[in-house]
């Protein structure tokens, strides 16, 4: 058995610790699953970002009507195979008034992927405030607090959202959606954030920054934030897939985004109706909302298993 | 002990306060009208002014919930003069739509919403954590990553997908089964499965596929832990301490978000129910909003908090029992 002395000599200057955010990439494209994942979510948000720029290089827009792509003396079915797919209908058009699917899938693209990033960024900032705070301060803070997130865990949270959409009336739906969203998301992670700083606050460095004059917004921001943010992170993508899907999920009842503006949930509670007669239909938008919800899944386990691999349970 | 479920009890009591509270004063500040619409469209103002005054719309928010809660607890007169209706304990109002009392509309949808909820719960918990914990026993292993691969795809297919392919193949092609009709348990037991099959495995899918990842993850945490290595040690048989000592501790966390889970579905799963058309709470409450039947979604929305806040305390209540430091 021999022993090498001092290889960290060596190896020289690379044995910097390198930047944990570029670590984590790095492992990330490492496996296959991940890279996968990675490459889908940042396809689909390139798709919602240049969404009128695609739609317009497909010739159409989600909102025109094409009547020669339908077929009148079929009740409107699309003419051609597989719902009408061709050079001018990339994939496809809707029965009955012949809309261009792909213009409408990639409008919705942009939809539910705004109002899931909104929803989650809001879900993210309140319970991290109020985990942090429950945490650090304890006492009357952390009971008045916790006894909140008890409260919203508490509310049937889908048919609040479906209420609270439905009776709404002349307001921004999209705004409207995100707020109902993130209003009941937030405790999730405010548990969560609430343990690691329960963890973090009587350690050595904490007490240094206290003893050293640092008052508590410093402490909070510099010392216990920093020490939190990978568990945040790895939480927050994990928390994006469950957007998305509440999101579909109201449009598919009819609570969510109003035609003529389309969303997946929204395109596929259209489509069901034609599921036997104009699969295509029916499959475009699903194939969408299954492709994204699934990439931000494994983008957020693989996260989670490097950023935190306690699990960030407490 | 007592003490607990004395505190426990009033907890209960303040968060179903407070979630009826919060959503009466969204519900009744919101603009829709349900004078106007309940007088129709050609309505005089002094026609729609004794319409409010009836239904008590023209009181202030607070006095209309002070008698909304004593209705519940005591019952209550509805309306004025002589079209008065008596309402007694639980009241919950009568429906706009059709004058019924909210209750006993709860109540005839309930036992549809609960078949679907307790069934699917069983064929969840059997699928979920079988593949979870034979997952986390094959770590690594080849078994493991096609299970876990089958759980996230799962995960990710919105429960109206699943139910559509699943009646796609088997009532439109496969012809095994009939379209979901509901039949009550006790006409017909075996048509009543018959029915609900369906409905059942859609809902159970996804369901068992969230309880796959997690009892997997919480099993492999369990089998970590120091006192499984002491049982081994000591010459426990494996399957004893998967059994004993692994499972116990995992399915603990699995235990909560399985009340939190079915308290929600039964008071309807608004989704399944409206996909597969069956006339459970769900549905009645989509249908009521369609209307805006005010009472009625308020009914539904509480019914379905009491019975969230209602799984969890018997949960901790189950904790309680099995581990005494979560008396405290």
């Amino acid at each position: 058995m021999t022993i090498t002395p001092n290889t960290t000599a060596r190896t020289g200057p690379s044995a910097l610790p390198e930047h944990p955010l570029r670590a984590a990439l790095r492992k990330l494209w490492g496996d296959r699953g991940s890279r996968a994942a990675l490459i889908a979510v940042a396809l689909l948000v390139l798709v919602a970002l240049t969404a009128p720029l695609l739609s317009r290089l497909g010739g159409w827009s989600p909102t025109a009507f094409d009547s020669s792509a339908i077929d009148p003396y079929l009740g409107g079915m699309p003419r051609g195979p597989l719902g009408g797919v061709s050079a001018e209908h990339w994939l496809g058009v809707e029965p009955a008034t012949g809309r261009d699917l792909f213009a409408r899938v990639v409008h919705g693209a942009r939809v539910s992927l705004l109002i899931a990033f909104a929803a989650t960024a809001i879900v993210v900032v309140a319970g991290t405030a109020a985990g942090i705070a429950a945490g650090y301060f304890g006492g009357r803070v952390d009971t008045v607090l916790s006894r909140l997130m008890d409260l919203t865990m508490s509310f049937p949270s889908l048919i609040f959202m479906i209420a609270v959409m439905s009776v709404a009336q002349d307001v921004n739906r999209v705004v409207l959606m995100t707020a109902v969203i993130g209003v009941f998301g937030w405790p999730g992670i405010a548990r969560v954030v609430r343990g690691e700083t329960l963890s973090l606050r009587h350690r050595e460095y904490v007490e240094a920054a206290r003893v050293a004059g640092s008052g508590s917004w410093r402490i909070l921001t510099r010392e216990i934030l920093p020490n939190i943010s990978g568990p945040v992170i790895a939480y927050t993508t994990l928390l994006i897939p469950g957007m998305i899907s509440t999101e579909a999920a109201l449009s598919f009842l009819g609570v969510g985004v109003r035609p003529p503006t389309s969303s997946w949930g929204q395109m596929i509670a259209e489509a069901v109706t034609y599921y036997e007669t104009d699969p295509m239909y029916f499959l475009v938008p699903s194939t969408f909302l299954f492709v994204a919800v699934l990439a931000f899944t494994v983008l957020g386990d693989a996260l989670r298993d490097i950023l935190d691999p306690r699990g960030g349970r407490s | 002990m007592i003490a607990y479920l004395v505190r426990r009890c009033l907890g209960v009591a303040g968060v179903l306060f407070a979630i009826c509270a919060v959503t009466f004063v969204i519900f009744y500040l919101l603009p829709a009208d349900p004078a106007a619409a309940a007088c129709g469209k050609t309505c005089s103002p002094e026609r729609l002014a004794e319409v409010r005054h009836y239904m008590g719309l023209d009181q202030p928010v607070w006095r209309r919930f002070a008698d909304y809660l004593v209705g519940i607890f005591a019952g209550r007169d509805l309306g004025t003069g002589p079209h008065a209706l008596h309402c007694g304990f639980p009241c919950l109002g009568y429906s706009y739509e059709n004058a019924l009392p909210v209750w006993d509309l709860l109540m005839d949808r309930l036992p549809v919403s609960a078949s679907l909820a307790l069934g699917a719960a069983c064929m969840w918990l059997v699928l979920g954590l079988g593949a979870g914990v034979t997952a986390a026993l094959k770590k690594g292993g080849l078994l493991d990553r096609t299970l876990m691969v089958g759980a996230v795809a799962t995960a990710s297919l919105p429960v109206y997908f699943t139910a559509v392919v699943l009646i796609y193949a088997l009532v439109r092609v496969g012809g095994l089964l009939p379209y979901p009709t509901y039949t009550p348990l006790t006409a017909d037991p075996m048509g009543w499965a018959a029915n609900l099959l369906l409905p059942w495995t859609a809902l159970a899918l996804l369901y068992a596929a969230m309880y796959a990842r997690q009892s997997r993850s919480s099993m492999i945490e369990a089998m970590d832990q120091p006192f499984i290595r002491t049982a081994r040690a000591k010459g426990m048989p494996g399957r004893v301490v998967v059994a004993k000592h692994g499972l116990r501790s995992a399915m603990m966390p699995v235990l909560t978000i399985f009340g939190m889970d079915l308290g929600a579905l039964l008071a309807g799963a608004v989704i399944t129910e409206s996909v597969f058309g069956i006339p459970g709470v769900g549905r009645l409450f989509y249908d009521a909003l369609q209307r805006s039947d005010q009472p009625v979604v308020l009914g539904v929305t509480l019914l379905a908090a009491f019975f969230i806040v209602v799984a969890n305390v018997v949960i901790d209540l189950l904790y309680a029992v099995v581990d005494p430091r979560a008396r405290s």
